[in-house]
């Protein structure tokens, strides 16, 4: 489980996030959404140690990120599993090696214990003959797999996703949402996923935070979307037609 | 704006601190520092031999068309070539173009990285993502020395075939040219540059690279200001080593 308390995070006199405050549940897919510029990537790379929030605490599983000395901060990053928007995955590396790689940074494992775990998470996110390929050689859909792999490999306990469809079709972004929430439930695993892709809300939104102008404006599951009267939130997730109409119907039962 | 600059150069100390600090494991590093090798010292090696044979044979030929006096001897030749070639050309010149080969690809090879999230990626890991990247590198680039050699040995041989096979000497005179007032610490002096230029050479470009910020054209121009700064600190402290070195 990972607490933020009154998080205050500023850039250049412009303060982004202004004291936001909530619980990312364990097992569950907790999803942080908002327009461009409410403040939800800050957010993110605050919780990856990425930025350093001026006030208010993190804390993972009771864990104070400010108290940690930075050798226990290194050790917490190798409990975290990233999913970039991007996948970043590191190009002049196979597909195998590119999983492998945290086994190889962080483990004793031999070649060939590593071998077979990366076997069975590339079979986990159904990516078979992808072994020996760069990234330059796969799809995007594959690209993101590989990176969930890769954030996986090493069992981790908390996973991060930025934006985990974008430039994706919706195929393949149904499909990466449900491969992250099967194996948030599998492993146990506390996912925050930031993202502006309605369709994700709706299929894999356990837990919502919704954040405006660097507040928390409302939280809920997505079935509480649809009977909520938040005026920010009904303006941020009905501005499509086709969601107006899911919500009506949903409401006429 | 001087402000700017000594905050740049202040980050760049910083930097090397964090280099050193929470090594990568070694099997890890290991792998990195021989791809480094072959990056940075193999795959240089074509080019600085091809430039430094057809420039040892223009400084050859060069020096051979100035010597219209009949009372210099002919071995001046030889001797000037082997002076150029060993004191200024390997070394300086040679790390100048080493600047432009070698330090674009450290610089446009990390900032690609930076732009792609990929050194996001080795932090959120707990990887310490300098150390990782830029440790190899200087690693490698100890070997550079060894390109400094190559570089002065075909430079003196490229002017040996100028100058014997163009008709401006004879063998005999120009191996004499050589050997004239030879000095063994001009070599121990081209090597201590090398060895700084080297450090320089890893150094600079990684620094450019891992602090920029933007996208694929911030890339490029990070990549022409690693080598305007390396070049230019390539310069100075030429400049500083001779004074306190030769003088």
């Amino acid at each position: 489980m990972i607490t933020i308390e009154n998080i205050e995070k500023s850039f250049g006199g412009t303060k982004i996030l202004k004291g936001v405050s909530a619980v990312f549940e364990t097992g569950k897919t907790n999803l942080i959404i908002g327009q461009s510029g409410s403040g939800k990537t800050v957010l993110l790379k605050s919780l990856l140690g990425i930025h350093t929030p001026e006030v208010g605490t993190i804390s993972f599983d009771g864990r104070v990120y400010s108290d940690l000395s930075s050798e226990e901060k290194r050790e917490l990053r190798t409990e975290i599993g990233m999913l970039f928007q991007g996948s970043a995955l590191f190009d002049s590396m196979t597909v195998a090696e590119n999983v492998a790689f945290p086994l190889k940074m962080f483990t004793k494992d031999n070649n060939n214990k590593i071998q077979k775990r990366v076997d069975f998470v590339l079979k986990r996110v159904a990516l078979v003959d992808a072994h020996n390929k760069l990234p330059s050689e796969i799809s995007g859909g594959m690209q993101k797999r590989v990176a969930i792999a890769r954030a996986i490999v090493n069992n981790p306990k908390y996973l991060f996703c930025d934006e985990p469809n974008s430039g994706l079709d919706p195929n393949t972004a149904t499909l990466i949402d449900n491969l992250i929430k099967e194996i948030t439930e599998e492993y146990n695993i506390t996912t925050v996923i930031n993202t502006h892709d309605m369709n994700s809300v709706m299929e894999i939104g356990e837990k919502i935070i919704f954040l405006k102008n660097g507040l928390k404006e409302w939280e809920g599951t997505k079935e509480e979307i649809f009977r909520t009267d938040n005026e920010g939130i009904v303006d941020f997730v009905y501005s499509s037609n086709l969601f107006k109409k899911v919500r009506e119907a949903y409401l006429k039962g | 704006m001087l402000l700017r600059y000594l905050s740049q150069i202040g980050k760049y100390f910083l930097m090397w601190k964090e280099i050193f600090s929470k090594q990568t494991k070694w099997s890890v590093m290991r792998v990195l520092i021989f791809k480094e090798i072959d990056d940075l010292i193999l795959g240089s090696l074509g080019i600085v031999a091809f430039i430094s044979f057809f420039v040892g044979g223009v400084v050859s030929i060069q020096t051979a068309l100035n010597l219209n006096n009949p009372l210099i001897p002919r071995t001046i030749i030889g001797y000037a070539t082997r002076e150029s070639v060993i004191l200024e050309f390997a070394p300086t010149f040679i790390s100048i173009i080493m600047a432009g080969k070698m330090g674009s690809f450290i610089t446009s090879s990390i900032g690609s990285m930076r732009v792609t999230e990929q050194i996001d990626a080795l932090e959120v890991m707990g990887v310490n993502s300098l150390n990782y990247l830029v440790f190899p590198k200087l690693i490698a680039v100890l070997l550079y020395p060894f390109i400094i050699g190559i570089s002065m040995f075909l430079g003196s041989f490229g002017g040996y075939i100028a100058a014997v096979y163009g008709g401006f000497t004879t063998s005999s005179d120009f191996i004499d040219g050589l050997q004239i007032n030879f000095v063994p610490f001009h070599v121990t002096y081209a090597f201590i540059k090398a060895f700084v230029f080297a450090i320089l050479l890893a150094t600079i470009p990684s620094f450019h690279g891992y602090y920029m910020k933007g996208g694929a054209l911030e890339v490029g121009k990070a990549s022409t200001v690693a080598f305007v700064w390396t070049s230019v600190t390539i310069i100075l402290m030429n400049y500083i080593l001779t004074q306190l070195l030769l003088t």
